[in-house]
């Protein structure tokens, strides 16, 4: 028998100081997320500062056609996926999810050295490639310790903090770079070294300030079964809530074409959208990180997995909004404001939900496996509606994603009913 | 050490941090101060006086000046340059108008494509979806075309994806080449990474060529803008360039193997479909200007200097080693 998240619900009056740092009570956040929220946000601040200049650095600076930009972009998203599924791993394995997040953190803190001294393709490949890998080792450990550190009442919200001081850096990164460039126009080592000073400091909050929770070590102690810790097995992961998840996320996610698509969209039909093209996602941005709090307690109260079946109706609302042949300002607003809403009902939460549908002993494991199939599905999604986009012509292309999508996201409900319900009510045992 | 002196002591390694970075800055602003406003280290004359056949190009001479548009004497190109207020990263001009594409930096960085008169004033503007690539205008100063990279989506873009559009100095927009057909062997290539650009335009006003890519590959294409088609003619040809007399078509071609791609020069004879490879070594990444029907000129950043470059020349049947045309310059057009 294990001991699931659920149980743990049950007895939270007695456990509650065995979780470091948390609060007694659900209503507040416990200060380990908020610490690795801000550890989130300056890394954000490095790596979206970087990630801005970029394609201007390479093309203008290196003298790199874009070709080569291009093969470092796609660098960008694979290696993450897969690098993830190792992350959750090892924390698990190890029981020291601080500890590999933290190496996830340092490798990419040390690759922006590598930056202020790249002078070639081959050399920023390899720095890009690093980076990756260590966003792809921490993602999985960290959303794991901040599940340990919240009570399964308010792991919406924990997950909806974390995420809109994770979402602030992104949003303040390329301000910032752009803010250097335009004091320095040649200023990309000034953007490299306060990358670099960002990444550092976060590091350095991570080590000092986060506990290094063990989760299993933790849990034992608590069963009080006199098992030093349960082990991590690869079984834990088939429970069928988890299974049930991780197919709704896929098919889900094999619906959730890129922001790119709706934002040419948008930018073909509105002058405005044309003019700030290359900061819509900043618009997307502010509007997640003002949704993520709010949606994350919804969540808690109503259900996660509702919220996060929810959150896809803005999304298939933000689809419309594309296609309709209108124009105007407040179309585009509307849709950035819809997709930013679709990200805070589904990002947080799905590690929320993969959290509880996973027993503390793989808990990191089952945040990666439902991270990567998201990632891998919407990889699929973009391919293939570029495909619908030529055949059909953008916006007929849009309506038919939007038509499928409505027609799934009932289905997902049922699919996920098990799970719809509150999960912190039901008591998910098994032996 | 209790949570306290553990917060303590992060935030002294934040002061640090900070500290050192904000040293670094302003160390770095000073140094660009004193560069861009100290004088240009090239010689440059106040009036624009010369009517005759120039060269218009972008001076990347450090100092005043940088990143302005300037021109020199066809005959005179190591000469002094007259330099116009204008700045852009993109630059093309005929006699009557000119095309500027160009990074407008702020706290929100956008990028735009001008159009200008013959004195530099500004008459109509578009936004670009990202970072500048080429621009052409026809000889008869009818027609423009600018390419620009998409950027700005983020962590998420896969690939790399380029807009071409080609408009009418009168108004007439004929959209994004990517709405064109693209004809690869009789066989329309509909795959979304298609990706077309570097027009050159051609005497006649509805044939232009370009580079479409899809699937790896690239192509020299011709385009019809009555037809809107693209038919592949050629392969592995990128940012082709017409010769006057339109006989003959210069572009680069990836010769590489490996992932990093390495273009050389090559021309390709219209009539006879004989290609020739230039003896240029160096990478090339840049649109092909033709000097005169026998001389082509392209730019190379420096090596000892980061945002520098030159124009070389050489002769377009390969028979000589490439020379130097003009120093601390990029994007040439000859402006008879």
């Amino acid at each position: 028998m294990y001991i699931s998240f659920s149980d743990r619900a049950a007895k939270k009056d007695a456990d509650a100081p065995a979780v470091p740092h948390a609060p007694k009570t659900a209503t507040r956040v416990s200060s380990v997320v908020i610490a690795l929220g801000i550890v989130s946000m300056l890394t954000d601040v490095s790596s979206e500062s970087v990630s801005a200049i970029l394609p201007l650095y390479i093309t203008g600076v290196l003298g790199l056609s874009t070709i080569a930009y291009g093969f470092i972009d796609g660098l960008y998203q694979g290696i993450s996926a897969v690098v993830r599924i190792a992350g959750g791993w090892a924390a698990d394995r190890g029981d020291q999810p601080k500890w590999i997040a933290f190496v996830g953190y340092g490798v990419s803190a040390v690759a922006r050295i590598g930056l202020l001294f790249a002078t070639g393709f081959g050399a920023l490949v390899t720095i890009i490639t690093a980076d990756r890998l260590g966003k792809g080792l921490r993602t999985a450990p960290r959303d794991a310790l901040i599940t340990a550190s919240s009570q399964p009442e308010n792991l919406g919200r924990s997950f909806g903090v974390h995420r809109m001081l994770d979402t602030i850096g992104a949003a303040i990164g390329p301000l910032l770079a752009f803010v250097i460039l335009f004091f320095i126009p040649d200023g990309y080592s000034t953007i490299f070294v306060v990358s670099l000073a960002f990444a550092l400091l976060g590091v350095v909050i991570l080590g000092l300030v986060v506990p290094n929770t063990r989760p299993r070590a933790a849990t034992a102690a608590r069963a009080g079964t006199g098992e030093p810790k349960l082990p991590f097995r690869w079984r834990n992961l088939t429970d069928p809530r988890l299974r049930r998840l991780l197919l709704t996320a896929a098919i889900l996610g094999v619906l959730t074409i890129g922001d790119g698509f709706i934002y040419l969209v948008l930018q073909s039909r509105d002058s405005f959208a044309a003019t700030w093209f290359p900061l819509l996602y900043v618009g997307t941005n502010l509007a997640f990180l003002i949704f993520a709090i709010p949606f994350g307690r919804l969540a808690d109260r109503f259900g996660r997995a509702r919220i996060f079946v929810l959150g896809h109706l803005a999304l298939l609302a933000a689809y419309l909004c594309a296609a309709i042949p209108a124009t105007g300002l407040w179309l585009t607003v509307a849709c950035l404001v819809l997709l930013g809403a679709f990200y805070a009902a589904t990002d947080g939460i799905l590690a929320a939900l993969a959290a509880e549908s996973t027993p503390s002993a793989s808990r990191a494991s089952g945040i990666a496996a439902a991270q990567t199939v998201v990632a891998l599905a919407r990889l699929i999604a973009s391919t293939s509606f570029g495909l619908l986009w030529f055949a059909l012509g953008r916006e007929n292309a849009m309506l038919i994603v939007a038509a499928i999508l409505a027609v799934i996201i009932p289905l997902a409900a049922v699919l996920l009913r098990g799970v719809l319900t509150r999960s912190t009510l039901t008591t998910g045992t098994s032996s | 050490m209790t949570l306290r002196v553990r917060i303590w002591l992060a935030s002294a390694v934040a002061l640090l941090l900070f500290g050192s970075a904000l040293t670094f800055g302003l160390v770095a602003w000073a140094g660009y101060q004193q560069r861009s406003s100290g004088p240009s280290e090239v010689q440059t004359q106040e009036n624009a006086a010369s009517t005759g056949p120039k060269v218009v190009f972008r001076n990347t001479a450090s100092g005043m000046g940088y990143g302005l548009v300037a021109s020199v004497a066809l005959d005179d190109p190591s000469g002094p340059r007259v330099v116009t207020s204008q700045a852009c990263d993109r630059v093309y001009a005929t006699r009557t108008i000119g095309m500027c594409l160009h990074i407008d930096r702020g706290v929100v960085t956008t990028f735009t494509a001008s159009l200008m008169d013959a004195t530099w004033t500004e008459t109509r503007a578009w936004p670009l979806p990202g970072i500048p690539s080429r621009t052409r205008i026809s000889a008869d100063s009818r027609l423009i075309a600018s390419t620009a990279f998409v950027t700005g989506e983020s962590y998420g873009t896969v690939g790399f994806s380029t807009q071409t559009v080609i408009r009418s100095v009168d108004g007439t927009d004929y959209g994004s080449l990517e709405d064109f057909a693209l004809l690869v062997d009789g066989h329309q290539v509909t795959a979304i990474d298609r990706n077309i650009w570097g027009v050159t335009f051609s005497a006649d006003d509805t044939v232009f060529y370009a580079t479409a890519a899809s699937g790896g590959r690239t192509w020299l294409v011709r385009g019809n803008l009555a037809a809107r088609t693209l038919t592949a003619i050629r392969d592995t040809a990128e940012c082709p360039s017409l010769s006057p007399d339109g006989t003959h078509i210069a572009y680069k071609k990836n010769l590489s193997t490996l992932t990093a791609p390495h273009w050389s020069i090559a021309v390709l004879d219209l009539s006879t479909g004989q290609e020739i490879v230039l003896p240029e070594e160096r990478n090339v990444d840049d649109q092909v200007e033709w000097l005169d029907n026998d001389n082509l000129l392209y730019g190379l950043p420096r090596t000892d200097a980061v945002g520098d470059s030159d124009i070389w020349s050489m002769r377009s049947d390969g028979s000589a080693d490439p020379t130097p045309f003009i120093e601390h310059a990029w994007s040439p057009s000859v402006v008879l």
